[in-house]
């Protein structure tokens, strides 16, 4: 039998907002007397009548979630994501009870803790070991609970020093450490988890994920919203894709993930294409598109540190036969560059005659070290002519999904060049 | 989450979340989070003088310059009459307490839900733990102001009698008084901010309307059952019985009246705040 621990059936949310009306520049005593009198009346019969107060003069009724079905087996990780607005702050505020639904029923088997937040609760004026238990009691646990891990916590956190001093004084990095410390000590059954892992530095951040991993693994159910596709990928075999307030696919996280990004213009592209009209280049040769392809074929800007990756450069040759040279730019975040090639190394390099040609770089698995990087393109015939000069066309991000690389926790190996690009053998010298 | 689930997992709590759903283990809920009250409450206590210099001194000078002002005013300037040979400054302060308790925790539980919007709209838990959770920085205070009365008894060289054992008695009904509308106040203060602005005008109008500065005796015997519509009356008044010791006796119709207020009064509150608390975490 399945063991279903969240059921949510035909869920939705609906939210009042107002809009202040968009006014002409000059707005005459009159209209503004009006318009106060008539908002007034509003609200004083919305009282009357026991109706919630909205600011602005028209109303607008939106359903931030609409029949939303999903099931989440016990021991499952299941990621959410979706664009802003998508909906899925306000499905874990459902699933945690801090607001109630306006329609259709969640059934849920087990002691529920959300973290929509790090560090709810904190006061500035109580100490490090004071916020401890202050917001371990918030988050839902007990006084013997917090006892226990305490030390846990204090060391996770890298503050013993500091545990007596008001935590107005500590740093911002500090501060969010001891947050993020109570609230990884949490043993609840289902957790619900949004967005609170993009804090702190990138080492601290590894840490936090490596302990959500744990989480995951011990066998309780996550959800777990994110903006950051590598850390759902990482941690959940599901996810969810919400987009405006329904559920737009769900399933295996990779496919999912893969989907949203091809089909989400909002993160920077896989591809860039170039209508005739201003497409680089002169008379002889235009720039059409630029490619970032993994697996080969399929567009992706997410990368996937142990598999090859492709770029590819498509141009289109105008009149005459030209000996022209592509050659890509890959600097990293940092400005500094990282690998210029270009397609006289290919094995079957030509002069090309008028028509569409393109150019494929091929990156074998583990080349780029993870991190996000920029590819410029540039056409010229070499020693001749410049024929166009494109900076910055894509950028993509390389995750690390390998094992091995997360088994120290450290997911974030330094060096521009994957780690996994040497090879390495062991033997035995006696 | 409303009960830890016991060791075989088909004894799991299964919760349902429909809409307008009346929640079956709402006081064993709030039971579970318990400790989440007491370390609320330790909060706001331990930060409540912190980084002022005179620090707790503070909850003695108030009520203590308070009565003073009232003695000279109504006392000795207005001249109204005392009960029985009770020194006016005794009779000022021993009301005083019950109205500082009730005042403080109705101003305070009515903020309590704004001043905690991020707990509210990012953490679950039962929410009227928040303003349940200022009574005890209420009755801190409180206490101080009743070694107060002490050492102003002791100067007085007024003995207090057997009727200062039912103090506490009266102080929980002080407390339920002030719950009442509290709670009823914290939420709608959520609901129109603009109840921030009408308790404390309130607070203050009912200081003059309820017998803090003047013995009830001096109401006309017609109006002694309507004046305890108020319930505070009622409550001064057995606070005035317990530390008086008798000298101002208790009028019983209009005591029992009060009751029936304050009770009337705390059913609407939780009942109001209880139909008001699910939506909290959208309008904050």
């Amino acid at each position: 039998m399945s063991d279903v621990v969240i059921r949510a059936e035909n869920l939705g949310k609906k939210y009042t907002i107002g809009h202040q009306a968009v006014s002409g520049r000059y707005l005459a005593l009159r209209d503004v007397v009006v318009e106060n009198a008539r908002t007034f009346w509003r609200k004083t019969s919305d009282l009357i009548r026991g109706k919630d107060i909205v600011q602005g003069t028209t109303l607008e009724e939106v359903w931030a979630l609409r029949d939303v079905n999903f099931e989440v087996q016990r021991g499952e990780a299941m990621g959410i994501i979706g664009r802003n607005g998508a909906g899925k702050t306000t499905l874990l505020k459902i699933l945690s009870r801090i607001t109630e639904s306006s329609a259709g029923r969640v059934t849920i088997k087990g002691r529920v803790a959300s973290l929509l937040e790090v560090g709810t609760g904190f006061h500035p004026e109580l100490t490090g070991r004071e916020n401890i238990y202050l917001n371990g009691a918030i988050l839902g646990m007990t006084r013997a609970e917090i006892k226990r891990k305490f030390d846990e916590i204090v060391a996770f956190a890298e503050v013993e020093k500091f545990l007596d001093t008001p935590v107005k004084r500590y740093s911002s990095g500090m501060y969010v450490r001891l947050a993020f410390a109570v609230a990884a000590h949490l043993e609840p059954e289902i957790l619900l988890v949004d967005e609170v892992l993009a804090v702190g530095d990138a080492e601290f951040q590894k840490k936090c994920l490596g302990k959500m991993g744990e989480v995951a693994k011990e066998g309780r159910t996550v959800l777990f919203v994110s903006h950051q596709m590598g850390s759902i990928k990482g941690l959940c075999p599901k996810a969810i894709w919400l987009n405006d307030g329904h559920i737009q696919n769900a399933g295996i996280a990779s496919e999912i993930i893969g989907a949203y990004l091809r089909g989400n213009s909002d993160l920077v592209r896989a591809e860039r294409l170039w209508q005739a009209g201003d497409a680089p280049g002169d008379q002889s040769i235009r720039l059409l598109a630029v490619r970032l392809c993994q697996p080969p074929g399929s567009l992706s800007n997410l990368i996937d540190i142990t598999e090859p990756m492709e770029i590819e450069v498509e141009i289109s040759i105008i009149s005459k036969s030209i000996d022209v040279n592509i050659t890509l730019e890959v600097t990293a975040q940092d400005g500094n560059t990282v690998l210029v090639t270009c397609d006289l190394f290919a094995k079957n390099y030509q002069e090309r005659s008028p028509g569409r040609w393109s150019s494929v770089c091929y990156l074998p698995a583990h080349t780029l070290n993870t991190g996000i990087y920029y590819l410029s393109a540039y056409g010229d015939i070499p020693n001749v002519q410049v024929l166009f000069r494109e900076y910055n066309v894509l950028s993509w991000r390389v995750e690390a999904t390998d094992q091995l690389m997360n088994r120290y926790g450290m997911d974030q190996w330094p060096g521009v060049i994957g780690p996994g690009a040497a090879k390495w053998r062991m033997n035995r010298c006696n | 989450m409303i009960i830890k689930p016991k060791s075989s997992t088909d004894q799991e709590p299964i919760l349902v979340l429909e809409p307008g759903r009346t929640e079956k283990n709402y006081w064993a809920d709030i039971w579970s989070f318990r400790e989440l009250f007491l370390i609320l409450a330790w909060r706001d206590l331990s930060v409540r003088y912190k980084q002022t210099i005179i620090g707790i001194i503070w909850a003695i000078i108030r009520p203590f310059l308070t009565m003073v002002v009232f003695t000279v005013i109504f006392g000795r300037l207005a001249k109204l009459p005392s009960d029985g040979s009770v020194p006016y400054a005794l009779l000022i302060f021993a009301g005083m307490l019950p109205w500082y308790l009730f005042s403080s925790v109705l101003s305070e539980a009515s903020n309590s839900l704004i001043d905690n919007a991020n707990l509210i709209s990012k953490v679950y838990f039962p929410r009227l733990i928040v303003p349940t959770a200022t009574v005890i920085t209420a009755l801190v205070d409180f206490m101080i102001s009743l070694v107060i009365l002490l050492g102003l008894m002791a100067t007085y060289h007024f003995a207090p009698g057997w009727n200062m054992l039912l103090l506490p008695l009266f102080i929980f009904l002080a407390v339920l008084a002030s719950l009442g509308p509290g709670l009823w106040a914290s939420a709608l203060n959520v609901k129109y901010r603009d109840f921030r602005y009408v308790i404390p005008f309130m607070v203050q109008f009912g200081m003059y309307i309820s017998p803090v500065g003047f013995s009830s005796n001096v109401i006309p015997e017609q109006w002694r059952l309507l004046y305890h519509l108020n319930p505070m009356v009622g409550i001064i008044d057995g606070f005035r019985w317990c530390i008086l010791d008798g000298e101002s006796p208790i009028y019983w119709p209009g005591f029992l009246l009060s009751l029936v207020v304050v009770t009337f009064f705390l059913w609407l509150g939780i009942s109001q705040f209880r139909k008001m608390e699910k939506t909290f975490a959208d309008l904050i």
